[in-house]
């Protein structure tokens, strides 16, 4: 399960911003996580309560956003949402179509305690 | 003042009743937007740079356990040797034995050993190049660990990304797994000849695909009789030869 070392990632980059702002500790964390990403928010929230232990986001609550999968169509130009195993245009069904979100692993924004 | 606690007789305010207030903590939301992988993306651009530099083509490879990316692979060997200067990186949790096979063919062969981790990132091919000598290499093998799932989220900076999938796994594989075939650049279907054998729909298979990628190559190949692997070899001889720019990042697809 990689979502671990995604909550690695996230509590270092976390914890750099919290340094810098000089911030006591983190009281949140929004992360917005698209439903191609390869990520599962569940999965994702579990890693987070064991990897926030003993950084400045010990007792952070973690907010997860889902971000759609929409795509642009390079046919008709529209921006649609679509099937996560079926990226085709929701206006003229065609294929050919350009991921706009859906993708995204984002840190969002954080909460700090001064 | 305070005329309940006598404090205005004895001046002991502060010790007696009213408990020194204290500060207000401040919090206050920080926006951020910054992709979470950033550091591993950071150091998947220095990876790429470093190969492009050396006019490496480096080939991810990725699969479930077991579709064949190591037959392939040596297929592979067997048909490029002596046309190009090949090196391979190995990921595994554990053993050598991928490596040893690759080095049994004379190319060099360097394993990485991720112990629990279910994917390579960038930093782990980072290592790994400082024991691969680049210099006069056309072609470097990344044989990610076997597993459709983790090595998705991971750019290592490689220059193309190859699923593959063996007929054996069933035709939804794509549907199922849509992040590795929406950002792979070559879909190769392994095991050709075992399709007669088996409930595998080709059509819906090639269908799910192209509902992810459209524009994707899926060369079909049977390591065991040989079907399709020059048509394969050539997708990378021609890569190869052309010349290539570093396509985007996974992400960018």
């Amino acid at each position: 399960m990689h979502e671990l070392a995604v909550c690695q990632a996230l509590l270092n980059q976390v914890e750099a911003l919290a340094r810098r702002y000089e911030a006591q500790s983190v009281r949140g964390i929004t992360v917005r996580v698209g439903a191609l990403s390869g990520v599962v928010p569940e999965l994702l929230a579990q890693a987070f309560a064991i990897a926030r232990a003993g950084t400045l986001a010990g007792d952070a609550e973690l907010v997860i956003e889902t971000a759609p999968v929409r795509v642009r169509c390079a046919a008709c130009g529209a921006e649609t949402e679509a099937g996560v195993n079926r990226l085709v245009c929701g206006r003229c069904g065609n294929e050919h179509t350009r991921l706009v979100s859906g993708d995204e692993l984002l840190l969002v924004s954080m909460e700090l305690t001064a | 003042m305070c005329d309940h606690c006598g404090c205005n007789l004895t001046g002991t305010h502060e010790r007696m009743t009213h408990r020194q207030q204290e500060a207000p903590r401040r919090h206050r939301v920080l926006p951020v937007l910054a992709e979470l992988l950033a550091d591993n993306d950071r150091q998947a651009a220095h990876n790429r740079a470093h190969l492009d530099a050396h006019g490496v083509l480096a080939v991810n490879l990725m699969s479930a356990p077991g579709a064949g990316k190591t037959v392939l692979l040596e297929a592979t060997l067997e048909a490029l040797k002596g046309e190009f200067q090949i090196g391979v990186i190995e990921g595994d949790l554990e053993t050598e034995n991928d490596a040893a096979r690759i080095r049994a063919r004379g190319v060099p062969a360097y394993q990485i050993t991720t112990g629990t981790a279910c994917h390579l990132d960038a930093h782990m091919l980072h290592e790994a190049l400082h024991h691969v000598k680049l210099d006069g290499l056309d072609l470097l093998f990344i044989e990610n660990v076997g597993n459709l799932v983790c090595p998705v989220v991971f750019d290592l900076g490689e220059t193309y990304r190859v699923a593959v999938v063996s007929a054996a796994e069933g035709h939804d594989k794509p549907a199922k797994y849509p992040a590795l075939f929406r950002t792979a650049h070559v879909t190769v279907l392994n095991k050709v000849d075992l399709i007669p054998y088996l409930d595998f729909d080709e059509a819906q298979f090639t269908a799910d695909v192209r509902r992810l990628n459209p524009q994707m190559p899926i060369l079909r190949v049977s390591c065991r009789t040989g079907e399709g692997i020059s048509e394969w070899v050539q997708w990378l001889q021609k890569t190869l030869q052309t010349g290539y720019l570093s396509p985007q990042t996974p992400r960018d697809r």
